[in-house]
């Protein structure tokens, strides 16, 4: 199955310029369907978002530093938190892999010209901004207080915020999503190159691949239970509201029937950059591949019934939370069988240290911490002690920060010769790295301990027997802070003054690396065909594979 | 952990879990951790040592761990389960202390009649069952010296157990978010050995207790104008309540039912939801016109009218 045929004419211009330069104007950018300018788009949208969330968390955590709150002001503290969750959630986290280093890599990962649905991509971003901007301007304008969970009925009748606006801008932005997963399924379906089976695809591609299905299936709960939620506030046609014969619970359970997959929305894309990063540096094919492939696909499906674990004291029957609980042990098995297959990835490899490789290995150790740290709350009788405190958010923040968050970076790091046929100053990318580690460990592992002395979640004032701890976590924030904004400075300077990028940096078997860098805009000048599994790395110590063989060829 | 005091039966069974998780967890860190130092540094690049031949059979090793995984979570699942089951099975002779949840306070009602806010008292060594409910949000009762926590919820009774083995004062916090004073929500149990819990029961005399009042409410409020009460009136209109908690209530669409609070709560509130057999839906919903503390007297004023039923 191929995306081209012979007879498919491909303009000169096309294919001597990269898609950078294939029309500079405004215009050419705003209107493009090249799937990777409309990349590019995103990425500037989501970096903006990702700043945004972050200077409300600075701002949290400012307010922690002391018990009565620096900020003096706990409605504004509600706030802040509420719109970290809110633009870091919906607006980056979700989003961030999929639409931006997605967008650009699965064409070319697959040896495809673009999307299926160039037209409908461009759409997507457009959503996506809409909803963006109607979700930030109820968040500036109004001010939103009900925390990301708009639990009912705070948010249908006590609530004094936005709620409808900011509701109304997800559930725009959730069609983004959805249109991109259908997307994502056609193209893997329809535009592999010939040769690519499915056993051939990288571990991205299937990661992509899971994580589409579960943008498609649950975005649409997500969206009927804002609109739910927004018909209660607005006429309070009494489905959540007890005082009118609703109830509340089933708001829960319809939220984090979308919101649980969310999770994994956020981390397969990680476990899916990590599993290209390590075999490249490793100089080795990946360990288990097809364990590797199936657990994603397993983790997708088991992830749809495991809504119940945020329920746990929240008034369901007990028999359900016991089945929930086993059903969230379950979930786990592949996230673990996924860091012993790295692990053996690295066993007799021929491993370099560049700055994709150490976010990698980071990855590796903040996702085990918030691994292990989900069967503490996986327990029932643990859970009821823990649920609601702050050793909840260290171990999401583990998972979704510590993890997702590495494994953006570092895709970034590694795709980034090939999305701006730039380098960026090594020595930079590998110091960020560290103190990337450095700062989140600081930030978030006092909190696991603050969890456990009982700090309640969303408290813009504690008790001052907390205090040592959020001062050591707030301090940890600012070491974090910097460790972002240095990436977006060096990165930024990259692009005018890095060293360019050869074809393939990193002598890596990808088709994403048989093409120039950046690559012209129809991706390939010949259709590849590949001839084999994608991590075809050979050992540097047998004279005879000195030089690696390429995942496919383009013949001419 | 000495910061965080084990104040009740629970909370020592519950410590002795998370230091199991604790254990479990630096093992696989440990484990985790040490294989990626030693290959990192004893597989980089230009490091001469032999690599051999690298494995074929992964499938091994994947079974290997993925069971050896399965084992120990199906382990914790069964440890965790099991005691969170047996805190939701409180003894039959619990101490019941009623819990009114608002924006943003606690109000406490003990079966005596006295009251308090933000704060509540307990006798040392005695199983006390919480019946909570809200009258606005959701809001979460948890006291963490007793490793417990259960949401409160409008329009509804939810139970929480406990029984305190420690004398002393330990912080009550609401952990649902509730609004813009959330943080302010917090209040603290006093745990008092028998002597000192009964000497300050009598220190805070009442009125009435719940029963008295619930009694002068049952009259205010019109109920026994068709509840009547005894035997001498034939009731029509509406079914006795005489011994009726705790019994089966046969329902009019077919259904079975059990009369325990929940049910005397919701059916003065949304009374359409669950007639009983043989009766009409005549009666109004008193929903927002009875505070949920009125609707705790009430409730526990019909409960008194069984006097065989269990406590």
């Amino acid at each position: 199955m191929s995306a081209e045929s012979a007879d498919i004419k491909i303009p000169a211009a096309a294919v001597d310029r990269s898609y950078l330069h294939d029309g500079t104007s405004l215009k050419s950018w705003l209107l493009t369907t090249d799937h990777k300018r409309i990349a590019i788009l995103y990425f500037a949208s989501i970096t903006a978002f990702f700043f945004l969330g972050g200077a409300a968390a600075a701002l949290v955590r400012f307010n922690l530093i002391t018990p009565q709150g620096l900020l003096g002001s706990p409605e504004t503290y509600n706030r802040l938190f509420t719109m970290h969750g809110v633009v870091m959630v919906w607006f980056f986290l979700v989003p961030a892999v999929p639409v931006t280093l997605g967008n650009f890599i699965i064409p070319l990962m697959i040896g495809a010209r673009d999307l299926a649905f160039p037209r409908l991509n461009l759409f997507s971003w457009y959503l996506f901004m809409v909803g963006g901007t109607i979700t930030l301007w109820a968040l500036f304008v109004g001010g939103l207080d009900t925390g990301w969970t708009f639990y009912t009925p705070l948010s249908t009748t006590y609530s004094k915020g936005h709620v409808a606006l900011a509701a109304a801008g997800i559930f725009v932005a959730g069609f983004s999503s959805i249109a991109t997963g259908l997307n994502f399924i056609i193209t893997i379906h329809r535009l592999r190159a010939p040769g690519l089976t499915w056993y051939r695809l990288p571990v991205f591609i299937w990661s992509m691949y899971s994580l589409s299905v579960l943008l498609v299936l649950a975005t649409p709960v997500l969206a009927i239970t804002l609109l739910l939620m927004l018909l209660e506030r607005l006429f309070h046609i009494g489905v959540f509201d007890p005082a009118v014969g609703g109830d509340p619970l089933l708001f829960q359970h319809l939220f984090w029937f979308y919101s649980h997959p969310a999770v994994y929305m956020m981390i397969l894309p990680g476990f899916g950059v990590i599993s290209e990063i390590i075999p490249a540096f490793a100089r080795r094919p990946i360990f288990g591949y097809k364990f590797l492939v199936w657990a994603s696909v397993a983790i997708a499906v088991i992830s749809f019934f495991v809504w119940g674990h945020h329920m746990f004291v929240a008034g369901t029957s007990v028999y359900s939370a016991v089945l929930f609980s086993i059903l969230s042990y379950m979930v786990a098995v592949p996230s673990a069988i996924k860091v012993f297959n790295w692990l053996g990835t690295l066993h007799k490899g021929y491993i370099h240290f560049d700055a994709p490789m150490l976010y990698a290995l980071g990855f590796i150790g903040l996702f085990t911490i918030g691994g292990v740290t989900g069967l503490w709350v996986a327990a029932l009788a643990a859970d009821v002690h823990l649920t609601q405190t702050y050793f909840v958010v260290a171990h999401f923040h583990y998972i979704m920060v510590g993890g997702m968050v590495s494994a953006y970076f570092g895709g970034l790091h590694y795709w980034w010769p090939k999305i701006t046929g730039r380098m960026y100053p090594e020595a930079w990318a590998r110091i960020a790295a560290l103190v990337m580690f450095i700062g989140f460990n600081l930030t978030f592992f006092p909190q696991f301990i603050l969890g456990y002395l009982g700090m309640p979640r969303r408290y813009a004032t504690y008790a001052p027997e907390f205090q040592v701890l959020n001062v050591l976590s707030s301090a940890g924030s600012t070491i974090l802070a910097a460790a972002y904004l240095l990436p977006l400075a060096y990165l930024l300077w990259s692009l005018l003054h890095g060293k360019r990028a050869p074809q393939n940096p990193w002598r890596a078997t990808g088709l994403e690396w048989q093409t120039p860098s950046p690559p012209p805009t129809v991706n390939f000048i010949a259709t590849p065909h590949v001839t084999q599994g994608p991590y075809a790395y050979a050992r540097p110590d047998k004279e005879s594979s000195a030089k690696e063989p390429p995942h496919g060829e383009a013949h001419e | 952990m000495t910061l965080l005091p084990s104040a009740s039966a629970n909370a020592s069974e519950v410590d002795r879990l998370l230091w199991a998780l604790l254990a479990i967890s630096l093992a696989v860190l440990v484990l985790v951790f040490a294989l990626l130092l030693r290959y990192i540094t004893r597989y980089r690049a230009n490091s001469p040592v032999d690599r051999g031949v690298e494995g074929t059979k992964s499938w091994i090793f994947e079974s290997a761990w993925t069971g050896a995984t399965l084992l120990v979570f199906l382990g914790l699942f069964v440890w965790g389960a099991n005691l969170y089951v047996r805190m939701f099975n409180p003894p039959q002779d619990a101490l019941r202390i009623y819990v009114v949840a608002k924006q943003w306070m606690w109000k406490v009602e003990h079966p005596s009649g006295q009251r308090e806010i933000n704060a509540l008292h307990v006798p040392l060594n005695r199983a006390v069952q919480l019946i909570m409910t809200s009258e606005d949000v959701i809001h979460d009762f948890s006291v963490p010296a007793f490793r417990i926590k259960h949401d409160v919820l409008p329009g509804r009774y939810e139970t929480l157990g406990f029984t305190a083995t420690r004398a002393g004062t330990y912080p009550l916090y609401c952990t649902q978010f509730c609004g813009v004073n959330h943080s302010m929500m917090t209040g603290e149990v006093v745990v008092l050995p028998p002597a000192q819990f009964a000497a300050w029961l009598a220190r805070n005399p009442v009125a009435d207790d719940l029963v008295g009042e619930g009694r002068t409410l049952y009259i205010r409020y019109g109920c026994s104008g068709c509840h009547a009460r005894g035997a001498e009136v034939a009731t029509v209109r509406a079914p006795p309540l005489e011994g009726l908690y705790g019994r089966p209530v046969p329902l009019s669409d077919g259904r079975t039912v059990t009369a325990d609070e929940r049910y005397l709560h919701d059916s003065i509130v949304a009374p359409g939801a669950q007639i009983v057999a043989g009766y009409q839906d005549l009666m109004p919903s008193y929903a927002g016109q009875i505070s949920e503390e009125d609707l705790l007297k009430l409730v526990t004023y019909i409960k008194s009218l069984s006097p065989e039923s269990p406590p």
